[in-house]
């Protein structure tokens, strides 16, 4: 046996020497290419079968000995040292008679001599060879990728670097680093710098955090987590560039933010190191190809580890490799034990933060979700369930069961007895062998808490619901169980059930917003602003959820909730949004779109007549019509012909008409005391008025206007959403009415004497409307739901509340009164109206 | 199997929770979904109802609901849910190293 070891670059000078003796050695010589995880453990696994059989070189670019590479993070976080991560020291490559040559990178394999050269110019002959080069982290093509300070972070070297760097940052008071990447890697970086007293930025190209692991619920969760610690992460942040002279200095985004840095950690992703396979001929795809006993194309190279690609799977986690290295040993000395796979788990080693992931979650209509979120432990575990079995897991905040559930998906053991308390872990569904959870629950004890946030006891709920409490509403008013975060609800209800028997209906009063949460409308627009809930993903946290991303119903509810209670502050989601709304047009039957565009009052002018004409020529709308809200609608527009089509209206004075939008439709005049001889007041001018101040804003449903020049009512005010109806002496403003399925007449607000008094009074009850309105009501049901009696105290009566309603409706219209449609026109959602590549199925090669 | 797959973009061209179209010569429309899980499906953009454009609808976990009359469609089978029946067909998608890659016979029986 001989050992050299070498530090960084000394490889090259030093002379090596073969040990005298070895090439007398008759056993047949297995030289191992890399010294990582992979290498040694196949090496291990070996010499536990056979310790003798082969004589063994090892040959490493790293000038390590074999360490643990996943440990890596703990290093620099600083909760370990080197030392204490090294799996194999200089005695074991000596008890075991292997030859181990550190820090000099084999360059070249030559199969038919069947030699490998060193960069260092040594040559050995091998029997087997066995090609263990994990692989090269891959870095983004921008400029400055070179730049002194920018790294990656797979070895020793690279925390070396990285601590280097903290320690220089020290002097200058903190310094600052950028991670590229909010996968496992990145994130553990950036702790790791964190911990070691870096300001740090993550930036992360997909919108959620660790994308391929966790799914958006967990990746939010995360993200809050790490902000707290103070980190600052910026998801769907797209690198352009890093700068700096003669070093790094910092990171451009693409959409021009800058942060400076002085170290830049590229994390973004991995490539299997194949390159000595390729050069001499192997079978390659995205890895090493490999069969069941990790022999490559040629019978004498055995692969493994991250390098190679197995039944096309190539793997980035540590145990696939164990797998792998079984079945080599086992087929080195001559055993059959094909590897068949691996299904992997992934853990984050972030101290104090608790994520877990393990196989799929690519439901195909037959997968089921069961979601458990308990806000104030600040947990969500949704486990996914396929024809009885167990697919995929993700666990945040308690992952305790995250290995009871990777067993029971890797050994696809059937969960029905168990499924009801799945959710619950382990303990829960397979404790005092029932699955019940009544029966878990009836085993609490008296003192255990069911209500985290108020406090309350099993004990208290039992005596509450003995009183004579025996719904939940009456328990959340009596004992306030349940009633703040509401994640308790379950508990709670099971205590109804267990105590009151078949005597618990188990109904609840308030009907659910959609299937995804028992929480009524109400319940959730008051816990959106008592909570300061600021995202979906946060609202569907805080109020436990039932499945990861809502559905086509709350969706678009909540964001109108959120959009209502944080103007200029909330994020609209487009995304939740319907198709109209996102494109600002009114989709038809056959998929094209109609347009209508503004005009104020339904006067228009012949420069707005030609611009329509012009377009209608234009674009060969097939028909336009005069519609029953006084506009013009241009109809069968391709959304590709959108934006130009809206460039074209705005170059003559016009916006977007929200034709489409739970939003301010039209305002309907008359033409009134201009023209009119029966007109009592300028109806157009008001309407005109009416429309300036009310477009653009979003509301729980359309919201239609008008305004008549005399009782005569030739514009309808009385079946509109609000209408006025001029008089002599001032203007009858009238509310609630509806022309639409069930016809409904108004009813009568009041009557004011200026055109002052009618726009107040117009904008509090759209903002009265706005905030106490559920999602897609209409006026009409929701003044029949409320009473007139109601609306009237809060607008007529209380002045003061009238003016705060208006302040309010104007403060958020300050953000809103922006054109949608020049946006648009200027090149912004441009992807939403473009093809993302075009396919010529005649040509071979074929996409643009 | 060079050829087989369809390179047609990056990944992060699909808005999450959102879709592209890809037309194909002389055929219909094929939509490319990307779901909130970051998974990526792709089918005919026509619904088995009245041949609503699908990429038009709101996703939601690993399903889409139709913009003209509301079906949801499953994105991995294409198959209408709970009372409604139909089937759009679906094309194997994958992605590989950030770039997305459709099956080409796939896309072609889809879009025959
Ligand atoms: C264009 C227009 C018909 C026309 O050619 O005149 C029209 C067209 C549509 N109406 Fe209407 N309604 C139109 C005036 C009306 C009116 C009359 C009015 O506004 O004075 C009513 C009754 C008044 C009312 O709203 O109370 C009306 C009651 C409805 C309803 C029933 C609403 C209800 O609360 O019951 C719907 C369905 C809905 O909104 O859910 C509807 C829905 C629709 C939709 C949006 C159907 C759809 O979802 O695709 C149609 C869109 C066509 C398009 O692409 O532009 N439309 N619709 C009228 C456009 C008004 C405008 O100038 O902006
Ligand atoms: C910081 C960090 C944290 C991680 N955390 C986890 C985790 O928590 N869980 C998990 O499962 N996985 C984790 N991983 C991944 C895990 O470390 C890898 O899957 C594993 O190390 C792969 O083993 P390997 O032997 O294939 O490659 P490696 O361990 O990289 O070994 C390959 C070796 O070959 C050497 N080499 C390359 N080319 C040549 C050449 N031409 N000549 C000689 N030598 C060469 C390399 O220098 C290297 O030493 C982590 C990785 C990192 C970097
Ligand atoms: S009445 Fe309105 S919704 Fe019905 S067909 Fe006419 S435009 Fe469409
Ligand atoms: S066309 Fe899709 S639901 Fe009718």
């Amino acid at each position: 046996m001989d050992v050299h070891e070498y530090r960084n670059g000394e490889a090259d000078t030093v002379p090596l020497e073969v040990s005298p003796g070895q090439e007398s050695d008759p056993r047949e010589h297995l030289v191992v290419v890399g010294n990582g995880m992979a290498g040694c453990r196949a090496i291990e696994e070996l010499l536990a079968r056979d310790a003798r059989r082969y004589r063994i070189t090892i040959i490493g670019a790293e000038p390590h000995v074999n360490y643990n590479r996943i440990m890596l993070s703990p290093v620099l976080a600083g909760e370990k040292s080197f030392d204490e991560i090294v799996i194999n020291g200089l005695h074991w490559y000596a008890v075991n008679g292997i030859d181990l040559i550190t820090g000099d990178p084999v360059r070249a394999i030559d199969r038919v001599t069947k030699v490998v050269t060193c960069a260092s110019g040594r040559s050995t002959g091998y029997d087997r060879l066995l090609i263990a080069t994990g692989s090269d982290p891959f870095i983004i093509p921008v400029p400055g990728k070179d730049l002194p300070g920018v790294i990656s972070f797979r070895d020793m070297n690279d925390v070396d670097a990285m601590l280097a760097a903290a320690e220089a940052g020290k002097a200058e008071g903190g310094g600052a680093a950028v991670v590229i990447g909010g996968g496992l890697l990145g994130l553990e970086a950036a702790h790791g710098l964190s911990l070691r007293g870096m300001k740090v930025t993550v930036l992360h190209l997909p919108g959620t955090l660790m994308e391929r692991q966790l799914d958006e619920a967990a990746g939010w969760l995360l993200k809050t987590a790490l902000e707290a610690r103070g980190q600052t992460i910026l998801t769907n942040a797209d690198t352009a560039e890093v700068f700096g002279e003669g070093k790094v200095e910092g990171v451009r985004l693409k959409d021009g933010r800058e942060i400076p840095a002085s170290l830049v950690v590229m994390a973004v992703g991995i490539r299997p190191a194949v390159g000595l396979a390729r050069d001499c001929g192997l079978a390659v795809g995205r890895g090493i190809q490999v069969d069941d006993h990790m022999v490559t194309s040629d019978p004498a190279i055995l692969a493994v580890g991250e390098c190679v690609e197995h039944d096309g799977q190539v793997y980035g986690l540590v145990a696939p490799l164990w797998d792998m290295c079984r079945s080599l040993a086992d087929g080195l000395v001559g055993t059959i034990n094909p590897y068949r796979g691996s299904v992997t788990s992934t853990k984050l080693k972030v101290a104090g933060l608790d994520v877990f992931s393990a196989g799929d979650f690519s439901g195909d209509g037959m997968c089921e979700d069961i979601i458990l979120r308990d806000a104030s432990r600040g947990i969500y575990k949704r486990v996914v369930v396929k024809e009885d079995r167990i697919v995929g897991a993700v666990l945040y905040g308690d992952t305790a069961d995250g290995n009871w559930y990777f067993d029971l998906l890797k050994k696809g053991e059937p969960i029905a007895d168990i499924r009801d308390a799945l959710i619950f872990g382990q303990a829960f569904a397979t404790g005092g062998g029932t699955a019940d959870p009544k029966a878990a629950v009836a085993a609490l004890s008296d003192d255990a808490e069911i209500c985290g946030c108020n406090g309350v006891s099993k004990g208290k709920v039992v005596a509450c619901i003995a009183a004579g409490n025996t719904t939940l509403d009456a328990v959340r008013a009596t004992c306030k169980a349940s009633a703040s975060c509401g994640s308790c609800t379950g508990l709670v209800e099971t205590l109804l059930a267990l105590t009151l028997g078949t005597d618990y209906s188990g109904e609840r009063a308030v009907k659910p917003l959609c299937g995804c949460t028992s929480f009524g409308h109400d319940d959730v627009r008051r816990e959106i602003v008592v909570q300061q809930c600021r995202s979906i993903p946060e609202v569907m946290q805080k109020l436990h959820w039932a499945t990861p991303d809502g559905c086509a119903s709350c969706r678009p509810a909540l964001n109108y909730y959120l959009l209502c209670a944080w103007p200029g502050r909330y994020e609209d989601d487009q995304q939740s949004r319907f198709v109209n709304e996102r494109l600002h047009a009114n989709i038809q039957k056959d998929g094209t779109y109609s347009v209508v565009p503004r005009m104020w009052g339904g006067l228009t002018n012949p420069r707005e007549l030609r611009a329509i004409a012009d377009v209608v020529e234009k674009y060969n709308a097939p028909m336009v019509k005069v519609t029953g809200g006084q506009r013009l609608d241009i109809f069968g527009i391709r959304k590709e012909d959108l934006p130009a089509v809206w460039a074209d209206l705005n170059a003559a004075g016009m916006v977007s008409g929200h034709a489409y939008g739970k939003a301010l439709r039209t305002v309907k005049t008359c033409v009134g005391a201009e023209w009119c001889r029966f007109g009592t007041q300028d109806s157009t001018g008001l309407g005109v008025k009416l429309e300036k101040m009310s477009w653009g804003s979003w509301m729980p449903h359309k919201f239609k206007i008008a305004v008549s020049g005399c009782p005569r009512n030739c514009a309808e005010a009385t079946i509109k959403d609000f209408g006025v109806v001029c008089v002599d002496s001032g203007y009858e403003l009238h509310i609630g009415g509806n022309g639409g399925i069930h016809v409904r007449a108004t009813d009568l607000l009041c009557k004011v004497a200026t055109e002052r008094e009618a726009l107040e009074h117009c904008a509090a009850f759209i903002q009265l409307y706005r905030e106490e309105a559920r999602y897609l009501e209409r006026t009409a049901p929701w003044i029949e739901r409320v009473g007139a009696d109601y609306v009237r105290a809060r607008i007529v009566d209380d002045e003061a509340g009238r003016g705060a309603l208006a302040a309010r409706f104007l403060h958020s219209q300050s953000f809103s009164q922006d054109d949608p449609w020049a946006a648009r026109a200027a090149g912004i959602g441009r992807e939403q109206h473009a093809h993302m590549a075009q396919f010529q199925p005649i040509a071979a090669e074929d996409m643009a | 199997m060079i050829g087989e797959w369809l390179d047609i973009g990056w990944l992060n061209e699909i808005p999450m929770r959102g879709s592209r179209t890809v037309p194909v010569a002389g055929g219909e429309e094929i939509v490319v979904f990307r779901t909130g899980d970051n998974r990526v499906f792709a089918l005919a953009n026509r619904c088995p109802h009245k041949g609503g454009p699908l990429s038009q609808g709101i996703v939601h976990g690993h399903h889409v609901a139709c913009p003209l009359h509301n079906w949801t469609i499953a994105l991995a089978t294409g198959e209408a849910q709970g009372a409604d029946r139909g089937c759009t067909p679906t094309i194997p998608v994958k992605v590989d190293g950030g770039r997305v890659l459709i099956c080409r016979a796939g896309a072609l029986k889809a879009a025959a």
